[in-house]
């Protein structure tokens, strides 16, 4: 048994907070170069190059890569063998949260109420928090805040079985082409297969903290990631939607077993400023 | 395609020969509004009431900027997505809104309200936050100061870099662009 006091989660979910805003991830960074290589519209490498020269721009300065600092979106990871003092663990984090964005001057975008009165909370909380339990005595913080124009373009729907593969496909590059230019691309698609309803929503979004380029474990669904990427850059969206070859960087697949019913597809779309950091404790 | 330098407020001279693609280096003084303020500025309109600054000619931002730093003129200021503004536009621009600034394409009856009533739509590289903040020289909270990032802001720019989306003859740079990159089969 190992004590961890949550002042040490507090922390470290404030470094995130400010840290992953200002730097973007060495392999979205490195997607982005190599697009600039490949793109064929010169208005479309234009583009890219803004968005690179931006990267170099909030580094130097301090400042976030995008104002939409997003929705604090926190996984936790638990070992089992952790005993957490000093109070509770989700105010810990969303404490956190709260001292980072005040701190790294990053954006307050959550409204308490989401329908009605839309008044802004002030100081970004609450975070969306997963927390899993799983063997050993570390605490894994993952952060990963999330833009709402691509989180807007991201859809569930509950397919079934005769649809097959060819549906799924289809489903997720339709679902590119409606959302155009609006969600930042270049963008990343995560895609969730299996579970229920909510669980393939979280496999989505679970699935855009792969790093770009790393293969997916499945050979069968990693060939199937290849194709929808060569169908979604053939859309011919491009660049913040202006067209071009480079409308993603990567389309990345998690699945796990579902009902005999059922079979839930998720697709959350990820923008080109792709944040993500995380800390083991 | 040309590259256009353009001094706010705008009039009709200034935006007629502008064609989807062209280049604008925009400066003088624009104004931001998203979601909740556009809800605002309609009611205001549809009451008979002033709004807190003057449309004609105006050029609206779409944009929440991130909190500045003390010193600091303007931090990450980059567009947010315009559709959803698509339903309060069409009005803004009755009322003399000369252009808006966004991200995204606008809906068929927005840019039909710009061909109507002379306007244009300008997209900002949405995402290259940092580097847009470098064009924006002052800003000042004018109205709504409750809705933090969603007040209206009044922000002297120079040679903001904006491309031409939608024209006043109705064309439409996402358009013309997919269709020229566009591999389907």
């Amino acid at each position: 048994m190992r004590e961890i006091d949550v002042a040490e989660v507090t922390r470290a979910v404030k470094d995130l907070c400010i840290s992953t805003n200002i730097h973007l991830a060495p392999d979205t960074k490195k997607a982005l170069r190599d697009a600039l290589v490949t793109e064929e519209s010169p208005l479309g490498k234009e583009i890219l190059q803004v968005i690179l020269d931006n990267h170099g721009i909030a580094e130097a300065e301090g400042m976030p890569v995008c104002q939409d600092t997003g929705v604090a979106i926190v996984f936790l990871e638990v070992g089992q063998d952790v005993h957490l003092t000093g109070g509770d663990l989700e105010d810990a984090v969303n404490e956190g949260v709260r001292q980072g964005y005040r701190e790294g001057y990053l954006r307050k975008s959550m409204v308490a109420d989401p329908v009605i009165e839309r008044k802004n909370t002030g100081d970004n909380t609450p975070a969306v928090i997963y927390t899993r339990i799983l063997p050993g005595e570390k605490v894994k913080i993952t952060f990963a805040p999330k833009g709402g124009g691509a989180e807007n373009m991201s859809e569930v729907r509950m397919m079934t079985a005769a649809q097959g593969i060819e549906g799924v496909k289809d489903f997720v590059v339709d679902r590119v082409r409606r959302s155009g230019g609006n969600p930042c691309p270049p963008i990343v698609v995560g895609v969730g297969l299996g579970g229920s309803f909510e669980r393939c929503a979280m496999l989505a979004k679970e699935s855009l903290l792969r790093p770009i380029g790393t293969p997916n474990p499945d050979k069968v669904y990693g060939e199937v990631e290849k194709e929808l990427l060569e169908r979604i850059n053939n859309l011919g969206i491009g660049p913040a939607g202006l067209g071009g070859r480079t409308t993603a960087l990567a389309v990345h697949i998690k699945h796990v077993p579902c009902h005999i019913a059922s079979m839930p597809v998720a697709v959350n779309i990820q923008c080109h400023a792709s944040r993500h950091g995380e800390t083991i404790i | 395609m040309k590259t256009v330098e353009l001094t706010t407020p705008l009039t009709m001279d200034d935006i007629r020969d502008l064609e989807a693609g062209d280049k604008v280096l925009l400066s003088g003084d624009i104004y931001t509004a998203r979601d909740a303020a556009h809800k605002r500025l309609v009611q205001l309109i549809e009451e008979g009431k002033d709004l807190p600054f003057d449309l004609e000619g105006a050029v609206i931002y779409y944009v929440g900027p991130a909190p500045s730093r003390p010193g600091q003129v303007m931090n990450s200021a980059g567009p947010t997505t315009s559709y959803r503004m698509d339903t309060f536009t069409r009005l803004l621009h009755e009322k003399g809104l000369k252009a808006s600034i966004g991200k995204g394409p606008r809906s068929v009856d927005v840019r039909n309200a710009m061909v109507e009533h002379g306007g244009v739509y300008f997209a900002a590289v949405g995402g290259a936050a940092a580097g847009i903040a470098s064009a924006i020289k002052a800003a000042e909270v004018i109205a709504y100061e409750d809705l933090g990032p969603e007040a209206i802001r009044r922000l002297t720019v120079e040679k903001m870099p904006l491309f031409v989306v939608n024209d006043v003859q109705g064309r439409d740079l996402f358009e013309i662009g997919v269709a020229q990159y566009c591999r389907e089969s």
